[in-house]
């Protein structure tokens, strides 16, 4: 076990090299001049020269490359080329009001899902179940942003009853637990659940109607279990998948988070995922993408060590 | 005997254990360690041994499906794999039904497509492939009308293990390996596709290797039976030499367990005790020597090469090698 | 030939369907599915269609009209920010819109099975360094890698296939790869090796009809997603750019309308969500109807 969680980690190192690499490559990928940005139109050769000395573009890839790992590895994500700003700080401003928008989203969905999950398993090929599979697909199917939008029209537009923007009031981005800001994550977080709600409810459902299907589920009601014990029996059979799922999902959530924010002016990563790729500030998009896939990466890795940890059935070696 | 149709000289087949951090740990699996010998055109060589010992590795290493760590195979004097004979002509002559009926047949093709795949690849056309195919099929007892258009799941194991023969036979071979080919078949169907082996061989002339647990099937088909004990030959002969006076106590005792099933036949012969030991590790000696009665000093040390005990009868045992050092071997020790 | 013989007095021979025929009644019993087939094939009729079917031209617009709610006279679903008619619009834009979330997957089925069903026949090192590879893309979300990559591009439809090919890849070689390796190691492919048939010839006639089947539900799995996508990188402006009628960047310019003209902004997204919801629907069927025995 402790040999599988110490291979699971060397073999995660790999892949976070490549994804820096993959991060890395993305500024060169971009056409046109990564300076583009900062220039002055009327910029002359010798100014463009000497900015690319500043931000290091005149080096070879490779040297660029181990600076740009070299100085991440120390928290330093390099300068945003059109505020002038450490990207670090502003990425890391950004992720945490992303994450508490994921979180929130992953809980919501958790609790419809493994509720909508549970019914149409224990109901199975009944209406119940059709219904809840049924809502499952809309969850998958439906573009989220424009889901958004619809929410925004019913619950701000029509009814006024919850702002339709920002993150808290006055379009403050400190935020606070109180009435004023909770109002302003209610919508989007809802928004944000129903990918989660989809897949999280079909994965609960085929692992209950698995579970309940087993002979010895029958064995043990013939035996005189109540129905309690075999729905606790169900519950700790179903927890861990379900939970891995959900952890992998408020990952899926940090990473495409960027479309819901763009409806909800919400003041996260994806805000600066926007402003980055229209000013064509490279180093603020960079660093904002090397961030949310280190989350992933990382979130992957405990999932996964806490499934093994939990889930008695998966032997791994 | 006739001048040997194949010979297969110290075959080795040793697969690496993956594991550890690093994926290799350097140890292997002694699979096959180290066999040799001679197939006579015509004959039906019977290959048995306990489940692990090593007869479909041997039957997958002479179809090169996987490639030997070390040993060479000879078809008619010429060395297969080399200039002389390369694989693709070698498996033209020799071909293999494997056990699994179902599996080894492609889900996705036609009864006749399933047969007519390896004379294409051989260069046959397709129209004439399929009709070889078809009358391949009548041959092995299935109507061609009734059978070439279907799917292997719509049939029973009997009837795939007859399509497997065919296809075995699309190419024409001179030898068919069969690894367990019978063994999963009703005792009914069996002898029905024993029958139907026995007159295939007469018809195309053909060469057996058959491989089976089974030694009462092996006794009704095979000329000659080969005992292979850990990766290596514990003894080789004529089927009536061999099951009525072995010489090597695996083999006494294979038969024992064999015999002991039936309380009329029941001998005061040692049944076989245990598990064989891992093959990773094998035990230095004399393979048998952990479960051997008659081990002695000489079992434990030293390995016993295959030693004649008539002009076609052999077996690997210190006891029938003179002057071995064993108490009941013939003379003494060098 | 005795055999020719035979053939004539008993006649031809009998011929079982094949798995896609019995694939395909499966599946049209299925009510559901059928239904979300029916929706798919009008909406591409409509695409194709589009110059003969839209009542208006989807480029002109006129500032006169411009918002004018559903069901104002000669514009059924009304006009839209430049006052252009909308029901025209969206009937051009499934032409974008299902260009843009289709070709993705197409050309991703193609690469994704070509990488997976090699790394998975040919194992080895080559397998480890191609799936090692695909892993380290498993390591971004698929929005995040798909806006990553079109924002570094810029906008544009080219760069937006580009974008969402690259996304789609990685899972279907994945699937591939997969399913190859369980394929591979049966009996069937091991007595085709033992003819004597070179690997390519393997993989072509044993191996692909057993391997293309699951590949291509996935990817079938996938359009919904695409399409969700694709429209998401027109709504953020890459992708498509304006004037060109696509739902997702109709959704976009609309967004100023949102309290004015509600119920014209929403029509663009219930598109995308009846065509994705389609094709997940669609799937679902097919995905049962395969679910059979060999
Ligand atoms: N690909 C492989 N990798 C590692 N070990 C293998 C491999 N194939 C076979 N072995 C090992 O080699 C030994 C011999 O296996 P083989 O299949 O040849 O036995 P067998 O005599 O055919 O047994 P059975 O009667 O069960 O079919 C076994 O210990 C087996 O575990
Ligand atoms: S060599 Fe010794 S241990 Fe081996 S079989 Fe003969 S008597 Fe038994
Ligand atoms: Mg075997």
């Amino acid at each position: 076990m402790l040999i599988y969680i110490a291979k699971r980690i060397v073999y995660t190192l790999p892949i976070m090299l490549g994804v820096t690499l993959v991060c890395f490559a993305l500024v060169h990928l971009a056409p046109g001049d990564p300076l583009i940005a900062v220039l002055p139109p009327d910029a002359s050769e010798q100014m463009k020269q000497q900015l690319m000395v500043l931000y290091g573009f005149d080096r070879p890839y490779h040297e660029q490359f181990l600076r740009w790992i070299w100085r991440a590895v120390q928290g330093d994500l390099g300068g945003s080329i059109a505020t002038n700003r450490p990207v670090a700080t502003e990425v890391f401003k950004a992720v945490g009001n992303t994450l508490m928008l994921s979180a929130v989203a992953t809980f919501i969905g958790f609790a419809l899902g493994t509720f909508f999950g549970f019914v149409a398993g224990y109901f199975r090929d009944t209406v119940i179940d059709k219904s809840a599979s049924f809502l499952s697909v809309v969850g998958v199917s439906v573009p989220h942003y424009w889901l958004g939008m619809v929410l925004v029209i019913i619950f701000s537009a029509t009814l006024g009853w919850l702002p339709a923007t920002g993150a808290g009031p006055g379009g403050s981005d400190a935020w606070a637990w109180d009435w004023a800001h909770v109002r302003h994550i209610v919508l989007p977080a809802i928004t944000m659940s129903v990918i989660p709600m989809g897949i999280i409810a079909r994965t609960v459902r085929a692992l209950v109607a698995e579970i309940l299907s087993q002979e010895f589920i029958a064995g043990l009601r013939a035996k005189g279990l109540s129905e309690f014990g075999v729905f606790k029996h169900v519950v700790k059979n179903t927890a861990p998948t379900a939970l891995a799922v959900m952890g992998i999902q408020l990952g899926y959530l940090l990473g495409g988070s960027i479309l819901i924010e763009t409806v909800f002016s919400w003041p996260g990563t994806g805000g600066l995922l926007n402003a980055a790729i229209f000013q064509r500030d490279l180093p603020l998009l960079q660093g904002t993408i090397l961030v949310l896939a280190m989350f992933f990466v990382i979130l992957n890795l405990i999932v996964d060590v806490v499934q093994t940890l939990l889930d008695p059935r998966i032997q791994r070696s | 005997m006739t001048a040997p149709l194949l010979e297969v000289d110290t075959l080795v087949k040793h697969f690496p254990i993956a594991s550890g951090l690093l994926g290799r740990s350097g140890g292997v699996v002694r699979a096959v360690d180290g066999i040799s010998f001679k197939l006579a055109a015509g004959e039906t060589l019977g290959i048995v041994g306990e489940s692990g010992c090593g007869k479909s590795t041997t039957a997958r290493l002479l179809m090169h499906l996987i490639t030997p760590s070390s040993g060479t195979v000879r078809f008619e004097g010429k060395t297969v794999g080399t200039r002389e004979l390369p694989y693709k002509e070698f498996l033209r002559q020799v071909q293999m039904v494997f056990q699994d009926s179902y599996a080894s047949l492609n889900p996705r093709l036609t009864v006749e497509e399933s047969i007519a795949f390896a004379p294409t690849v051989h260069g046959v056309s397709r129209s004439e492939a399929i009709s070889r195919a078809r009358s391949l099929l009548d041959r092995v007892g299935l109507e061609p009308q009734r059978f070439a258009g279907r799917y292997p799941h719509e049939l029973s194991g009997g009837q795939r293990q007859r399509i497997n023969i065919a296809r075995a036979l699309a190419l024409q071979p001179r030898i068919l390996i069969l690894d367990e080919a019978v063994s999963a078949l009703d005792k009914s169907v069996e002898a029905q596709v024993l029958n139907l082996l026995l007159d295939l061989k007469d018809e195309f002339g053909l060469t057996y290797i058959f491989i089976s647990h089974d030694l009462e099937v092996v006794r009704f088909i095979a000329s000659r039976v080969l005992v292979m004990y850990l990766g290596k030959v514990a003894e080789v002969g004529p089927t009536e030499d061999l099951y009525t006076a072995s010489r090597h106590p695996y083999t006494t005792a294979l038969l024992g367990s064999l015999l002991s099933m039936d309380p009329d036949k029941r001998t005061d012969k040692a049944p076989l005790a245990g598990d064989p030991p891992n093959p990773i590790s094998p035990p230095p000696g004399c393979r048998f020597h952990t479960r051997c009665v008659f081990a002695e000093g000489v079992c434990k040390s030293v390995a016993p090469g295959l030693a004649g005990v008539s002009a076609t009868h052999e077996a690997a045992c210190h006891m029938v090698i003179p002057g071995s050092g064993h108490s009941k071997a013939e003379g003494r020790a060098a | 030939m005795l055999l020719a013989d035979k053939q004539a007095t008993l006649g031809p021979i009998t011929r079982s369907p094949g798995y896609w025929t019995t694939v395909w009644r499966r599946f049209r019993r299925d009510p559901v599915a059928m239904f979300a087939l029916l929706v798919i094939l009008a909406i591409i009729v409509v695409a194709i269609l589009a110059p003969y079917i839209a009542p208006q031209d989807p480029y002109k617009g006129m500032s006169l009209r411009r918002l004018k709610p559903p069901g104002t006279p000669g514009f059924i679903l009304g006009t839209d920010e430049l006052g252009r008619d909308m029901l025209s619009r969206l009937i051009y834009g499934a032409r974008l819109s299902l260009f843009m979330g289709v070709t993705p997957v197409i050309f991703a089925l193609v690469i994704g099975s070509v990488i997976g069903i090699v790394a998975g026949y040919v194992g080895g090192w080559l397998n480890t360094v191609l799936m090692r590879t695909i892993d380290v893309f498993f390591a971004f979300p698929s929005v995040l890698l798909a806006i990553a990559l079109s924002g570094a591009l810029g906008a544009g439809i080219t760069n937006g296939l580009v974008s969402l090919t690259v996304v789609f890849v990685p899972p279907i070689a994945r699937v591939a790869e997969s399913v190859t390796t369980s394929v591979r190691t049966r009996d069937f492919v091991e007595a085709a090796r033992a003819s004597g048939a070179s690997a390519l010839t393997i993989i072509r006639v044993q191996v692909l009809g057993n391997v293309l089947g699951p590949i291509f539900v996935y990817a079938m799995s996938l359009i919904a997603v695409s399409m969700i996508l694709a429209s998401g990188l027109s709504f953020l402006g890459l992708g498509v750019k304006p004037p060109e009628p696509e739902w997702g960047l109709m959704l976009n310019t609309l967004r100023t309308a949102i309290y004015t003209q509600p119920l014209l902004c929403a029509l663009p997204g219930l598109m995308i969500f009846v065509t994705s919801i389609s094709f997940n629907l669609l799937t679902d069927g097919l995905r049962s109807a395969m679910d059979i025995k060999a």
